[in-house]
């Protein structure tokens, strides 16, 4: 028996539309293809309908309702840009804007009209900005979900005179700060920290003007339950919660995590030929993009650790000597010969690969001829 | 592994991560899950928020009894009175599933009768855990079905270990809940592939796919596909390699990857073993504390700079590909032994890469028939996968247990091999820090975990340390009949009187060389769970007998 399940038809700028029963508003829009502008709304995190950038006008429904929280009906009349609608999303973003550095959002050289100069990374800037409020001292600089935003309503002044009084940055954690003045209390962090992990370490604390994310007690990251794990910092949409390590890699590739039993699915990123960003794969049925802080932060270091083992050595009277692979891999084979099965054994690695174990337990087995191989299963 | 191979038939995960979701009941014994697990444990948590009942069988506080329902704070070691005693009380009550033992099982006449020997008076005084607990605990995984178990190495690091896992296995089949959705028995393996080193025959008593060294059957199999003679007899296990080495009767070892002077118990005679060795060759990719004793150090690579692929704890065959070149002069292990069975006249190790030697492998096991790594390119596969069509297995046993019929064992209640005494008045108990991985060679080498832990901390309950002297912070010397080490005291209430709890990452301070070499007669897995110490302050030993 086919399990058939109810689709609803709705319009959304007359466009049709067919959903799920359940679904909201925004996730009709999206699976339409239809942008309706969003900063706290994450797919990983239940709707929480604080941000009221996604307002929307459905006929027959009084005031603007927000796409992110309202359930689709069969029939709704869904429009997504109108005079009201944008009067009141600007209205939103300009109160928000008013407590972000804002100079990256509306410099009219990030997204330069054509026939005018551009800038690049590199460039001076030419602009009075303060140097912490450059684009380019941004880690979320052109990745900013708070530029997207920016962007779709075509915002590029200032009205209202901006708060330019700056918080300390926690830098505590070893693998990633939190620059409170960069916030926009979209709390993606606290919810991801809550629904994801369980951890629960932030929350939204104070009230009014005064509301911050904040660990038990206002303390520290690094002295609070904060196990690490990073989810906050891949939800955050802007660049309050950013890794230390800013750079960005040449290339990226799929792997599995060599920590624990888990098997998380990650991609590496890569520059230089160094690990430099870790993330975790999505599209899984293991992690689904989660990973802790070992699989997150705790592999480049040690993978091109200046103590790694570079070259067979060779034990001479105490010291180790280095030598070639040939000279080394000859003594191995020709020392090895001497003994018979019973007097050799192999100890193999839950470390290593499937393919590695097979071929250490087959030299073991047909070539040193012994069936004493075992590796750390017990331990 | 073997406990469950003696009730369903095969040693892994019954069921997948997917399915926490779907269980109306879940039972954690023996697994500090959100430590050793991360995934998982949010996954237990989630779930446990949603709603589904969560029972805690630890000896420790652990993270998860903030979600729990209800938390079994039982003696260690004494896991086997615990859940037998939770099956007494289901088949006193009849909340058994009595169609699924008559129809799916055998032997539970013998089963119940050895409950015989668990009356709830006994399981209240062996385990501390108070008989109304037990019977709300029974009640609770008998009556929310599909209820999951999930336990780790603090169920088979035991001196009766098997037993331990046999008893998880006789209370899920006693409740139906093997084979759907949401049930099953769910060994957590530690390391990232300790599955997939057990799948290809790394062990001393089979070949890969678990097929018996023993079996002339099979030898015969091993002996064409390799094009050699083979031996029937089963070898030693890691432990009995040490031992043996220590004799004089090993004389050459060949270690890839590992790093026994820190991981194995009794540590110091290990290392012992390893001094004793006339040769002693290492493959690894740091100097580690085992390679310092060797007389050849190969230098492999880490997992970024090689192909190859992992299986996770479900069981689930996952690609690793190479992002980076080798750093310096190291090479992939695989090309490394093929180099030395080469030249030691060893035939078929011509290896042309990974990829061809998963396809070695799928000839020769058949739960990895069907696995090829043009298939893992979309994704990884859950064996059994035997044949190339086949979409791999995300739940075992589901209309018949891999050996047939399930099978109730009868168990009887074992003490631990070592307990508190006058001279030895605590309980030590090993486990692993979210922050650090085994004996440290990797996570060690990461400076941002080191912030969060850089050294070995004794956690203690402040009752015991009052009655010690001990203040939070000092230095102590934690000393066992095999060895004493040094490490700063953490009180905490986490551990219950009369308990301390170390991990063994850290190589200043080698918990293992306290730890009981004591093994378990049948899967031979030493009791690092249960060590009798004593704790001493500026050298002085202080009696705990106000206690």
């Amino acid at each position: 028996m086919g399990l058939k399940l109810d689709k609803i038809r709705l319009k959304i700028d007359g466009q049709e539309v067919e959903v799920e029963k359940g679904a909201t508003v925004l996730e009709a829009a999206k699976a339409a293809g239809i942008y309706i502008p969003t900063l706290c709304y994450d797919e990983d995190l239940e709707p929480y309908g604080g941000c009221r950038l996604c307002v929307v006008e459905i006929e027959k429904m009084r005031g603007l309702p927000i796409a992110c929280t309202t359930p689709a009906t069969d029939g709704m009349v869904v429009h997504t840009s109108t005079p009201a609608v944008d009067a009141v999303r600007r209205t939103s973003l300009e109160l928000l804007l008013a407590r972000h550095p804002s100079d990256c959002l509306i410099c009219n050289r990030r997204k330069p009209v054509i026939g005018e100069e551009q800038c690049s990374p590199y460039d001076v800037c030419l602009r009075s900005v303060a140097v912490t409020d450059r684009c380019v001292t941004c880690p979320a600089n052109e990745r900013c979900e708070l530029q997207d935003v920016i962007d779709y309503l075509g915002i590029t002044e200032l009205r209202l005179p901006r708060d330019t009084e700056r918080v300390p940055v926690d830098v505590s954690n070893p693998f990633f700060d939190f620059d409170r003045n960069r916030c926009i209390l979209c709390a993606r962090c606290v919810r991801a920290c809550n629904e994801i992990t369980g951890v629960g370490a932030i929350d939204l604390a104070y009230r009014g003007y005064s509301a911050r994310v904040a660990t038990f007690g206002d303390k520290q990251l690094l002295e609070s339950i904060c196990r690490s794990c990073g989810e906050c910092v891949v939800h955050c949409p802007v660049g309050a919660l950013a890794p230390k390590e800013t750079h960005r890699p040449e290339r990226e590739v799929k792997t599995t995590c060599p920590y624990c039993g888990v098997g998380c699915q990650m991609y590496l990123g890569i520059k230089d030929g160094k690990i430099i960003a870790i993330r975790g794969d999505k599209d899984n049925d293991v992690n689904r993009g989660r990973l802790c802080v070992k699989g997150r932060f705790g592999v480049g270091e040690y993978v091109t650790h200046p103590e790694r083992l570079t070259s067979p050595l060779m034990n001479r009277n105490g010291e180790f000597v280095e030598a070639s692979w040939d000279e080394a891999l000859d003594e191995v084979a020709r020392r090895f010969s001497r003994y018979n099965l019973d007097e050799v054994a192999v100890v193999s690695s839950a470390k290593c690969t499937n393919e590695e174990n097979y071929i250490l337990q087959k030299f073991s087995r047909a070539v040193l001829g012994t069936q004493n191989v075992d590796h750390c299963a017990r331990l | 592994m073997a406990g469950l191979v003696t009730t369903f038939g095969s040693g892994a995960m019954t069921n997948s991560i997917g399915d926490i979701g779907d269980a109306r009941c879940i039972l954690i014994i023996g697994t500090n899950t959100t430590e050793a697990h991360p995934v998982i444990g949010w996954e237990i948590r989630k779930a446990a928020r949603r709603g589904t009942r969560l029972i805690v069988a630890n000896p420790r506080w652990i993270q998860l009894v903030r979600e729990a329902d209800l938390w079994l704070q039982h003696r260690p070691g004494t896991d086997v009175a615990l859940l037998m005693g939770m099956c007494r009380v289901i088949v006193e009550e009849g909340l058994l599933d009595a169609d699924f033992v008559a129809e799916r099982c055998e032997n539970f006449d013998a089963f119940k009768n050895s409950l015989e020997g668990f009356d709830l008076d006994f399981v209240e005084r062996t385990t501390g855990v108070p008989r109304g607990q037990i019977v709300e605990a029974a009640r609770m995984y008998a009556g929310n079905s599909p209820a999951a178990i999930f336990y780790a190495m603090g169920i088979t690091q035991h001196s009766h270990g098997t037993d331990n896992v046999m008893a998880t296995a006789n209370l899920a089949m006693l409740t139906g809940n093997v084979g759907q959705p949401g049930s099953g028995v769910n060994p957590l393996r530690g390391q990232n592939n300790v599955q997939g080193a057990c799948d290809v025959g790394a062990l001393p008593n089979v070949y890969p796919g678990y097929q018996p060294v023993a079996d002339p059957a099979i030898k015969d199999k091993f002996e064409q596909a390799w094009a050699c003679s083979l031996s029937a007899q089963p070898g030693l296990t890691i432990t009995e390699i040490f031992d043996a080495a220590y004799r004089g009767q090993i004389k050459a070892l060949y270690v890839m990857g590992e790093n026994p002077v820190l991981s194995e118990p009794e540590a110091k005679h290990a290392e012992e073993a390893l001094q004793k060795l006339e040769l002693l060759v290492v493959q690894d990719v740091f100097l580690t504390e085992t390679a310092r004793l060797a007389d050849v150090i190969l230098p492999g690579v880490t997992f970024a700079e090689k192909d190859g692929t992992f299986t996770n704890t479900e069981r689930r065959v996952q690609l690793v590909r190479q992002a980076i070149e080798p750093v310096g002069n190291s090479k992939p292990d695989w090309w490394i032994i093929g180099q030395i069975a080469q030249r030691m006249g060893g035939k078929g190790f011509d290896l042309t890469g990974p990829s061809a030697i998963m396809d070695e492998i799928a000839q020769l096991t058949p739960a990895y028939g069907g696995i090829s790594y043009r298939r893992l390119e979309e994704g990884g596969l859950q064996w059994p996968c035997p044949t190339e069509e086949h979409p791999g297995t995300p739940r075992l046993h589901t209309m018949l247990f891999s050996r047939g019929k399930g099978h109730f064992v009868p168990l009887e209640y074992r003490p631990p091999a070592e307990l508190a005494d006058d001279d030895y008045p605590l309980i030590l108990t090993t486990g692993r820090s979210l922050f650090h991985f085994h004996t440290g060679t990797m996570s060690r080498k990461v400076r941002g975990l080191n912030v969060f832990q850089n050294e070995e901390l004794v956690e203690m309950n402040p009752k015991d340390a009052a009655i010690l002297g001990i203040a939070d912070g000092d230095m102590v010397r934690v000393v066992s009949r095999r060895g004493a080490v040094v490490a700063r005291a953490c009180l905490t209430d986490a551990s219950p009187a009369g308990m301390v709890f170390m991990t063994f990452h850290f190589a200043e301070s080698p918990t293992n060389q306290l730890t009981n070499p004591a093994l378990d007669p049948v899967a031979k897995i030493p009791e690092y769970k249960v060590t009798a110490v004593r704790i001493e302050k500026n050298g002085q030993m202080v009696a705990m007998t106000e206690r």
